[in-house]
């Protein structure tokens, strides 16, 4: 009794509220899928390298090695074979590291006479995968925190996937577009031969559909951007993203733009180019602004996006849901009057049934209802409207128990002539079938609650915590209110209806 | 006021009824299949609702048709004004799409609306929810098996395991005859009719149980009919007051909830009818005597 007093009081308590899930507030539900494919690719290209290094300082003749694909082909000479073989299985190695946590290396050998086949191992691509979903939830949370949401929540779903409420947002729409964009930004220079060679690419302006011929080496990139702002350039009369850059990348700056005056300088965004102003002195100081026809709005967005920084790799929405305020509204409605009108049903009925038993389960039920709603606002339970309609259906379930007692009391008394006798074998006869009958539902109420997802999730909560308040009610409270009816009128004949 | 119905007297005829039920499930199931929602199937779902006096679907659908989404389907949603609008989409990343959708539609109508929920389900998503839904269902069911067979002998868990089939395969043969939309609130709903019919079934079962040990003279056939009759007034109510929790949510718990009480009331008077029509039988037909139940002590 000490416990459920507790649990009334925190009721009470404002501080703590009920948790209320996306269909009933509003809001986005997103879940985006990282694209790792291009994550894995710059990681094997970038090993390949790790590994020319390492066999030139180790003094071993490579004969070729090359990427296939994602397999690294490595051909050695026959008399190294067992020598190399011997450094990739090494736990200490440096070039295949192994993980004591997975025990498994970083690369899973293959050898194929005097090649060596490479791959990725299981865990080697798991520690890849982790640690560019931890990098992208950094990034997503900086975006999501500049638009200034009402308590985002980001959680981490596998090893590539990022799920993301936003409650109270009815238009998700700019935020799909922050997260769509990599941002990942690179200042580069045009290259001066005229023909497409190693070295180079041809990308395209977005705003004219130019094409110009770029050198791949990088002057700056976004991690050198220390801040962005949209600014409006009072010269032209135009929407500008303005930066500034830090140190390292002042110096670069102010290096290359020393060197290449009248060369055109790429400003490229995702592969596209945004501008490619032609340098017309050097720019020293770290500052400097990017134009490129923006609005106000897409200005504000390229600042944020250069702020936040870069993705490691592309995201994908992969499942979207949003419930407008209106809605949410409306449900909730939906879900007290019929949470009331079943609750009274329920309650006619039994009071119908069984007079003053059906009272004191009436009243059992109440405390029942009470401990429920307090212990969801304890566990900080998110309810949904299924969760809603687990309520409601613990109301119609949880008399289950007390009818079950009050049928074997019906049958004991007829045999027993001592009331409190006849009431105490009423109680412990239908204990094992009571508990019984609801370790079914809580079984199923579970392996809801792990395949579940969302909403429904909501209701396997409900669902188990009101079997459980539902049994403690039902031992605790209602027996102890039978037996005090009972021990007052032992001596006369007690009729349950 | 004691009772005694004669049960099993319909045993034999019911279990005809029952299993041509079954059959006629099954092939809705296989030959119609059941209708599933954005959540299994995948593509977009939009509840809009108009701002006018009755409305008419058919502006809507030539709007709708306009904008070259490939088939569309579109329902009245509870209210007169309120429409559910689904389509296939793969493609989730146009940030654009729904503002756009806007934007086309209000150029085609004349009446404000309004969305009032958009959900969009990739193809990915969609097929891992639906395994993930037909598994929970297995496993709910083959946890039910174990644990009866834990607290039972393995002719009552065939007995409970047989009704919960029963119950779940011609819930979703209703749903698939009526074209209803199977969605994750149904699996939910499917779950929670198993945790239902076996609690029904283990009430009598464990009843079942108890009159095999106490009375060595009577025998199984009149001995189920026996239990049931006992708990009788208990199953009835228990079935009542569920049902009118569930009708209430029916009524009044809005348009989101209709499937799922739906499926939950079939789910629970079907329940109750095989706890007693089909969990019985069985037992009979395993011949269960007191000896199948002292062994267990043993």
């Amino acid at each position: 009794m000490v416990s459920s007093s507790n649990f009334l009081d925190l009721d009470l308590d404002k501080q703590k509220k009920i948790k209320l899930g996306l269909d009933l507030q509003g809001g986005s539900y997103l879940l985006l899928e990282l694209d790792n494919e291009p994550v894995i690719k710059q990681k094997l290209q970038s090993k390949l390298l790790e590994i020319k290094d390492y066999f030139k300082k180790n003094k071993i003749k490579i004969l070729s090695l090359k990427l296939d694909d994602k397999l690294i082909k490595l051909k050695v000479s026959k008399d190294d074979v067992e020598k190399i073989s011997e450094i990739f299985s090494d736990k200490e190695s440096t070039i295949n590291p192994y993980y004591f946590q997975y025990k498994a290396h970083q690369l899973d050998v293959k050898i194929n006479g005097d090649v060596f086949n490479l791959e990725l191992s299981k865990y080697g691509i798991v520690l890849i995968k982790n640690a560019s979903l931890d990098q992208a939830i950094e990034i997503v949370r900086k975006r999501v925190d500049e638009v200034g949401t009402n308590e985002p929540n980001i959680l981490k779903r596998g090893n590539d996937r990022i799920l993301l409420e936003l409650p109270g947002l009815d238009n998700p729409d700019r935020i799909k577009s922050l997260l769509g964009k990599t941002a990942d930004l690179a200042f580069r220079l045009e290259s001066k031969s005229s023909n497409e060679s190693f070295g180079t690419e041809k990308l395209k302006l977005i705003e004219t559909g130019e094409e110009l011929l770029l050198s791949k080496r990088v002057i700056i990139s976004g991690d050198n951007l220390v801040d962005a702002s949209p600014r409006m350039d009072s010269f032209n009369n135009e929407t500008v993203v303005s930066f500034t850059l830090d140190r390292v990348g002042s110096k670069r700056f102010a290096q290359a733009t020393k060197r290449n005056i009248g060369t055109r300088l790429a400003i490229v965004l995702d592969g596209q180019i945004i501008s490619a102003p032609v340098i017309r002195d050097v720019i020293a100081g770290g500052s400097g602004q990017i134009s490129g026809g923006f609005t106000f709005q897409s200005a504000t967005d390229l600042a944020l996006l250069l702020r936040s920084g870069a993705l490691p790799a592309p995201l994908n929405i992969i499942e979207e849901r949003t419930v407008g305020p209106d809605l949410g509204q409306d449900s909730i409605n939906a879900g007290i009057l019929s949470l009331i009108i079943g609750f009274l049903l329920v309650i006619g009925f039994m009071t119908f049934k069984y007079r003053i038993f059906g009272i004191i389960a009436n009243f059992t039920l109440i405390i029942n209802l009470i401990l429920l709603i307090s212990i969801l606002t304890l566990l900080e339970a998110t309810l949904t409207l299924p969760g809603i309609a687990g309520i409601i259906l613990t109301v119609g379930m949880a008399v289950d128990a007390n009818v079950l007692i009050f049928e074997r009391i019906k049958e004991e008394t007829s045999k027993e002539k001592n009331n409190l006798i006849a009431f105490d074998n009423g109680y412990s006869k239908s204990k094992i079938t009571i508990l019984d009958a609801n370790i079914t539902t809580i079984i199923a109420a579970i392996i809801l609650f792990i395949f579940g997802s969302g909403p429904v999730k909501g209701f396997s909560i409900t669902l188990c915590v009101g079997i459980l308040t539902t049994l403690f009610s039902v031992f605790f409270i209602a027996r102890l209110l039978t037996s005090i009816y009972v021990k007052i009128n032992k001596n006369k004949e007690i009729i349950i209806k | 006021m004691k009772k005694d119905y004669k049960f099993n007297q319909y045993y034999k005829s019911l279990n005809v009824f029952s299993i041509a039920l079954i059959l006629f499930s099954l092939i809705f199931l296989i030959f119609k299949g059941l209708n599933y929602g954005v959540d299994f199937k995948g593509g977009t779902l939009i509840e809009i609702r108009v701002e006018t006096e009755k409305p008419d679907i058919e502006v809507l659908r030539s709007s709708f048709n306009k904008m070259n989404l490939g088939k569309i389907s579109i329902k009245n949603f509870g209210s007169d004004n309120d429409f559910v609008v689904k389509f296939k989409r793969d493609e989730l990343n146009d940030p654009e799409f729904i503002e756009n959708l806007q934007r086309n539609l209000s150029q085609e109508l004349t009446q404000d609306f309004s969305f009032r929920r958009v959900e969009n389900v990739g193809p990915k998503v969609s097929s891992e929810l639906l395994k993930a839904g037909v598994t929970a269902i297995c496993l709910s069911l083959m946890a039910m098996l174990i644990y009866i067979w834990i607290r039972f002998e393995w002719q009552f868990s065939v007995g409970a395991i047989a009704a919960l089939f029963h119950d779940v395969i011609i819930t979703l043969g209703i749903f698939s005859a009526l074209s209803l939309e199977i969605n994750l609130s149904i699996v939910a709903a499917v779950l929670t009719i198993v945790g239902y019919s076996m609690n029904d079934t283990v009430v009598i079962y464990d009843r079942v149980r108890e009159n095999l040990k106490k009375y060595s003279d009577i025998k199984i056939f009149d001995l189920t009919n026996l239990s049931i009759n006992e708990t009788l007034s208990r199953t009835i109510i228990t079935s009542s007051t569920t049902l009118l929790a569930l009708l209430s949510i029916f009524l009044f718990g809005g348009e989101i909830l209709k499937g799922f009480s739906l499926a939950m009331i079939l789910g629970v008077i079907l329940g109750t009818y095989s706890s007693i029509f089909i969990a019985n039988p069985l037992l009979v037909f395993f011949k269960v005597s007191q000896k199948t139940v002292l062994k267990e002590d043993n």
